[in-house]
């Protein structure tokens, strides 16, 4: 059975060993504890209750059987940025000095793992257990040269980051892009990632990111996926907020063949809060699955939790949803909610909200809702003159508003919205 | 404007129209009066293409068209609109954006340019004022928690900005205060002209009080069974609509 298990991955590690990264970050306990993870427990196939949904193993089995990892170099992202942003660029998985924007703003810190000093060292890691899951253990094993950002105590950067995640393959190449974003006590920013794939191979991105939100801090998040027909991906977000800090992200996923989001929020501190936000729209037969965790571990923090989904032709949308109140985390409120509508009778949603509560003093509460276009609205805007595609776009962008307000960067929140447009 | 021959229609396979014959011209108010249930609002969904309703028999001429053969939002280009008996709410939709769409997809289908933002806002600002509508709720989202008069009122505000040839207004009396009323009343006889012609569907007598028909028709049983001047619609407030029943339930047997 184990040797069964073990065949994806094992051939995995010999396709990508060649080309990994060697830089030295990641402790060797660690490493090895990640491939001793991998080879004994492989990659999740639809039997894992956790993976029903995006089954890997078949994946890899299929479109990813002749990974070759022939990468090619990117010059132009000039079409990717964003007004009013500082772009950094990630190349293959490696962050690249040369591409990004060369700015120096006080109390930001932007270092390569292979420059990694001794106190970040001991960050990496520590929020992603490699014996949690496959792609974790995968991520640590073959990591490419990704980056650590540092804002420093007190500082609020004015100015939104734009974290791009170029990768360019002319074979089916996976690719393991990591960071480390670390905010010190009072430390203030924004966050934009992007992957883009440019070239002609499929490429399964195997995205992991830890971050540290300290006490006072406040970390503001968002992330567009939008890699087209040739892009595979597994987003991974282990987060920690402490004490009085706050975490806001926001998921807008408008393309992408198959795309699975963890995003794993430890509410570790008394009084902070994090607010996980969603909005995706699939078509063709895309998989959209979206899994959170929020972890309230202390008293008197606050959750909230609003995914929307807009499935159209074959594709699926999931959405599984679990809020962990341990026992000492009393006066918690963990709110959830899940919106959806079909567009057409053979797009699938799942929906599955999970409530484990062991304090009993706390206030949760979770909803979903699943339907199509308000036929009564649509015949309201038919009958003012508005054509069906037109009363359409109208009814979805007003669907899709809630989520798409929350983005506070102009720019960005503009581009989403022509995306979101032209997808619908 | 309209002419409506022996139309009959049905919901879920049950006759409600059973051949209604009517003739509009332009610069006429024509008043339908009935019972409940007697298919008034039927024929205002049929005229404005309602998807629910199957048109068994007969036709629709406007302008010069076969209306029935035309989808609602050509229907709505062509100059007809339907004042809402129940107003629809959607949320994330301004009011302002919904109209600005409106507008241009219907001056698009004239070969006409988008209308300038400049002329628009002009026009809002004009027509708010004929409704006493508060600009407010012009920018809120297509009546999101607006009162009964508000939607009410929100329907003529439309009807004045896109300037139809025909309107219908369906019940548009039916749950507004006498303030209200007069309102939506004012407004409707402010837009009236020589060009254009209203359907003004009603229970009550006490709209016709404000909105003066010049014909006022008796709809029963899915029939005009009387049509009249504006002496018509009073008599029928003194007398009930016992005695049409009385007096015609036997033809309906």
């Amino acid at each position: 059975m184990i040797i069964e298990k073990s065949q994806v991955a094992n051939n995995i590690i010999d396709k990508i060993s060649a080309s990994a990264s060697k830089v030295g970050f990641i402790d060797d306990a660690v490493l090895s504890k990640s491939l001793v993870f991998l080879e004994t427990n492989g990659i999740p196939g639809n039997k894992n209750e956790d993976y029903k949904y995006f089954n890997t193993d078949a994946l890899f089995k299929k479109e990813f059987k002749n990974i070759e990892q022939k990468f090619e170099s990117v010059n132009d992202i000039e079409k990717y940025k964003l007004n009013d942003t500082i772009t950094l660029v990630v190349v293959n998985g490696n962050y690249s000095e040369e591409l990004s924007d060369k700015i120096i703003l006080k109390g930001l810190h932007i270092t390569s793992f292979s420059n990694l000093g001794n106190s970040a060292k001991n960050l990496i890691t520590s929020i992603a257990d490699v014996e949690q899951d496959a792609f974790i253990a995968l991520n640590t094993a073959f990591s490419g040269n990704g980056f650590h950002l540092k804002i420093e105590k007190n500082t609020a950067l004015q100015i939104p980051i734009h974290v791009l995640y170029v990768s360019n393959a002319s074979s089916e190449a996976l690719v393991n892009s990591r960071n480390l974003v670390e905010l010190e006590s009072g430390a203030e920013g924004t966050i934009i990632e992007q992957q883009v794939i440019i070239g002609s191979g499929k490429v399964f991105t195997n995205y992991l990111s830890e971050k540290f939100v300290s006490q006072q801090a406040k970390l503001t998040c968002y992330t567009l996926q939008h890699e087209g027909s040739t892009g595979f991906s597994v987003n991974t977000n282990q987060v920690n907020v402490a004490q009085h800090g706050r975490y806001d992200h926001a998921t807008f996923t408008l393309s992408g063949q198959a795309v699975r989001n963890n995003h794993n929020v430890v509410l570790s501190g008394s009084n902070c809060e994090a607010h996980l936000n969603g909005l995706f729209v699939s078509g063709g037969n895309q998989l959209v699955d979206n899994h959170t965790l929020m972890d309230h571990r202390v008293p008197h923090c606050e959750s909230n939790e609003l995914y929307k989904g807009v499935i159209n032709d074959k594709s699926t949308g999931v959405f599984n949803g679990k809020i962990f109140v341990r026992k000492d985390a009393q006066k918690t409120n963990a709110y959830q909610s899940s919106k959806n509508i079909l567009l057409s009778d053979d797009a699938t949603i799942n929906t599955k909200p999970q409530l484990e509560i062991y304090a009993d003093d706390v206030k949760c509460s979770h909803g979903t809702s699943t339907g199509k276009i308000d036929e009564n609205a649509m015949f309201y805007l038919n009958a003012r003159g508005i054509g069906v595609e037109s009363a359409r776009t109208l009814l979805l962008s007003a669907f899709a508003h809630e989520v798409i307000d929350k983005v506070e960067v102009d720019s960005l929140r503009e581009r989403i919205v022509d995306l979101f447009e032209n997808k619908i | 404007m309209i002419t409506i021959k022996n139309l009959h229609a049905s919901v879920d396979g049950k006759e409600i129209l059973k051949g209604i014959n009517l003739e509009i011209k332009a610069g006429e108010v024509h008043a339908i009066m009935g019972p409940n249930g007697s298919g008034k609002s039927t024929l205002s969904s049929v005229l404005a293409g309602r998807a629910d309703y199957e048109v068994t028999q007969g036709e629709v001429i406007f302008k010069d068209k076969n209306l029935l053969e035309l989808e609602p939002e050509d229907r709505a280009r062509e100059g007809l609109f339907l004042a809402f008996q129940y107003p629809v709410e959607i949320p994330g939709v301004s009011n302002i954006n919904f109209l600005k769409t409106a507008i241009n997809e219907i001056r698009q289908y004239k070969g006409m340019e988008p209308i300038a933002p400049k002329d628009f806002l002009a026009m809002v600002k004009d027509k708010q004022k004929l409704v006493e509508l508060d600009g407010k709720l012009a920018n809120r989202s297509v009546n999101e928690g607006f009162s009964g008069g508000e939607k009410k009122r929100n329907e003529i505000f439309q009807m004045a900005m896109l300037e139809p040839a025909l309107a219908i207004l369906d019940e548009t009396d039916s749950g507004l205060d006498i303030d209200a009323l007069k309102i939506v009343a004012n407004g409707v006889n402010t837009l009236k002209n020589d060009k254009n012609a209203f359907i003004v569907i009603t229970h009550y007598q006490r709209l016709l009080d404000y909105i003066v028909p010049d014909f006022v028709h008796i709809l029963y049983n899915g029939k005009i069974v009387r049509s009249g001047g504006k002496e018509l619609a009073l008599e029928l407030e003194a007398r009930g609509y016992d005695e049409i029943k009385k007096q015609f339930e036997k033809d309906a047997v």
